[in-house]
């Protein structure tokens, strides 16, 4: 094979890597936020999903049901981040921030004894003939099953909110959660939906950092991923599209500049960190720089407490 | 017991204070950069701080805050600890400088041990291991063991006791093996194993077969392990994480020091101090060596340890020259503290520039 080809391979492959945990906290942040509600907790609910993982994994052997068990922590993180929110009408800032912390220290410390376990990573796609096609076998038949499943979450949740009744019912309440409760839409249960929703896929994001990118458990292993998720959705103007958009260059330029590094390039290193950062937001602030457009997709009521009685 | 009595313990308790004070444990508290499960840094603090209680028994109490974000947050930890009446904290991280500084200033009475800093007062030391020493005795096992003649090196900033790493292990390497370069990649942060992994594997994509990191997850280990190339852990012992890529690690021992300090609290004859302890001090240990290492390479490094225990060898002996072949210390000559101290500059044999 040619080398070029193969080290352009190998980088698409790791941008794609590096994508798919922020893609899938990015895109359950998404549903939460167009409901309106606001939920700072996706870094603890990540970590949460990826401990989970990990012990499962270790004590099944089975990435499925792993996979099914960090989903089901984050939908618990969630739950209770949307009683308290949702059925106690607490603030979502402070809420949400308290479910970050609380997530990172209960990981900890359920995780003590799973510190350093050898895990099988998730097994990667292998079609005989596809898969070994220079550049797009690694590409797009390289992959293990969570980076296809981000994939197709990023596209169901686009026609979801676009072509579906059940996606305008859930825009209307992030949009004007009065105007839906008085024409009879259960206005908190869809919202405690759509919190539910994003726990898990936050869940099964840290379950990626944990079962396949680093397959290990240490503590805090999300190292800020996820406060980067929660950027991608307002830079990314709650779109799917583009929330895989960003997830995907955020990734790509964070690689990308680790092989500039190596190849010896002589460019700061602390200009070429920031570059992951400044270039996402650079492309994505350049596509959506309508501000009309955005306040149009900026879920009008989002952070605000609603109580039907009220 | 009745009130009456209750009240007249209490009187008896107020009046022989100054007596019960000095049998009241000596409090130490330690403020920690990252979590203790990291395995590394703040690990090993933390196993000295056990060590500690094991060794003190009820005559110390300590306590510690981990994940402790450096700058404006640790004076809020430290201050925390200051007002509770701690006699003696521990401030593990280069970022807690100022912020020890200042609190300091506010508790003259308590004292302050600062790691790895240089800005010392009445009531705050500073104490820092020479790692560096250890990077010396890897970069001879590196010199001897790789094929490809690359060797990765992942670092997080470039401050000088990162780039006395780098340097002492390339110049122990090269020494051994002058056809050898170390390519180095920074990521920017102290720990974040996902960073850590993937400047990991980029190294060993452009060509190296033994990474070094100063970075403080396992995660590099566990790469080198996965794709077959070898690594040292940093700063304890990370084999579990990849037994048959983890050569060895450089070690903080910490306990002897703390042991050492708490000891002169207790005795009342603690006074601030520089200390900057080696192998000599027993403030730095090689974790065990790997089988895989052959016997004349452990022989090697084992007499590299040695030399520099004994003061016969420094890792910055002269000649040295830098990356644009400037001798920056003649032949004859070791680099003084100072200069050790504040390094910027990068020496032959290490690609690329250096961010400035």
């Amino acid at each position: 094979m040619i080398p070029e080809t193969d080290a352009l391979a190998a980088l698409l492959v790791a941008m794609m890597r590096a994508a798919t945990p922020l893609a899938f906290a990015a895109l359950g942040e998404l549903i939460t936020e167009k409901s309106g509600v606001l939920n700072l907790g996706v870094e603890g609910m990540m970590v949460m999903g990826a401990v989970s993982a990990f012990m499962v994994v270790v004590a099944t052997g089975n990435p499925a049901l792993a996979m099914l068990a960090a989903a089901v922590v984050g939908l618990l993180m969630a739950a209770l981040f949307g009683a308290l929110t949702l059925g106690l009408l607490t603030n979502q800032v402070a809420t949400g921030l308290a479910l970050t912390i609380f997530g990172i220290g209960l990981s900890a410390f359920i995780g003590q004894g799973y510190v350093g376990t050898p895990i099988e990573p998730l097994a990667r796609l292998s079609i005989p003939g596809l898969s070994t096609l220079p550049l797009i076998g690694p590409v797009l038949f390289g992959h293990d099953a969570m980076v296809y499943l981000s994939l197709a979450a990023a596209f169901g949740l686009w026609w979801f909110l676009t072509r579906t009744r059940a996606g305008l019912v859930l825009r209307a309440v992030g949009e004007n959660p009065a105007a839906a409760h008085s024409i009879g839409y259960p206005v908190r249960l869809i919202r405690f939906g759509a919190v539910l929703f994003g726990g898990a896929m936050c869940g099964l994001g840290g379950a990626y950092l944990s079962l396949a990118y680093t397959p290990m458990w240490v503590e805090e292993m999300t190292a800020g991923r996820g406060w980067i998720a929660l950027a991608l959705v307002v830079f990314a103007t709650w779109k799917p599209g583009r929330v895989l958009l960003g997830a995907y260059l955020f990734g790509g330029v964070t690689i990308v500049q680790l092989h500039i590094q190596g190849a010896g390039v002589a460019v700061p290193s602390q200009v070429l960190s920031m570059l992951p950062y400044l270039a996402t937001i650079l492309v994505l602030v350049l596509i959506s720089r309508d501000a009309t457009r955005i306040r149009l997709n900026a879920p009008a009521s989002i952070g605000k407490t609603f109580h039907p009685g009220g | 017991m009745s009130r009456f009595t209750r009240f007249a313990a209490m009187a008896a308790a107020l009046l022989i204070g100054g007596q019960a004070l000095a049998a009241d444990p000596v409090k130490v508290g330690f403020v920690y950069v990252g979590p203790v499960g990291d395995h590394g840094w703040s690990y090993e603090h933390d196993q000295a701080r056990k060590q500690l209680e094991a060794h003190f028994g009820d005559k110390v109490k300590t306590a510690f805050v981990e994940n402790v974000a450096e700058g404006a947050d640790s004076e809020r930890v430290i201050n925390q600890f200051a007002q509770q009446g701690f006699d003696l904290v521990f401030t593990t991280s280069f970022g807690f400088m100022n912020p020890t500084l200042k609190v300091a200033k506010r508790f003259p009475k308590v004292k302050f041990e600062h790691a790895t800093g240089y800005k010392r007062t009445d009531n705050v030391g500073t104490y820092a291991a020479r790692f560096y020493e250890g990077r010396a005795v890897i970069g001879t096992i590196a010199g001897h063991m790789t094929k490809s003649n690359v060797i990765g090196y992942i670092a997080p900033f470039p401050i000088p006791e990162v780039m006395r790493g780098i340097n002492a292990f390339t110049i122990a390497l090269r020494a051994v093996n002058p056809k050898a370069e170390v390519k180095v990649i920074w990521t920017n942060s102290w720990y974040d194993p996902g960073r850590e992994r993937e400047a990991a594997e980029t190294l060993i994509a452009q060509g190296a077969d033994i990474l070094s990191q100063h970075t403080d997850s396992p995660a590099p280990v566990q790469v080198a392990q996965e794709k077959g190339v070898l690594a040292f852990g940093q700063a304890s012992d990370m084999s579990r994480f990849g037994p048959d890529a983890h050569l060895t690690a450089i070690v903080d021992d910490w306990a002897p020091y703390y042991t050492a300090r708490v000891q002169a609290v207790i005795d009342g004859t603690w006074k601030p101090a520089d200390t900057w302890g080696g192998f000599d001090s027993g403030m730095v240990v090689m974790a065990p060596y790997n089988d895989r290492i052959p016997a004349d390479v452990l022989a090697a490094a084992e007499q590299m340890e040695d030399a520099i225990r004994t003061g016969k060898h420094h890792p910055f002996q002269g000649p040295i020259t830098n990356q644009a072949g400037e001798v920056m210390v003649k032949d004859g000559e070791t680099l003084g503290d100072d200069k050790l101290l504040s390094m910027d500059w990068y020496v032959q044999g290490v690609q690329g520039r250096l961010p400035n």
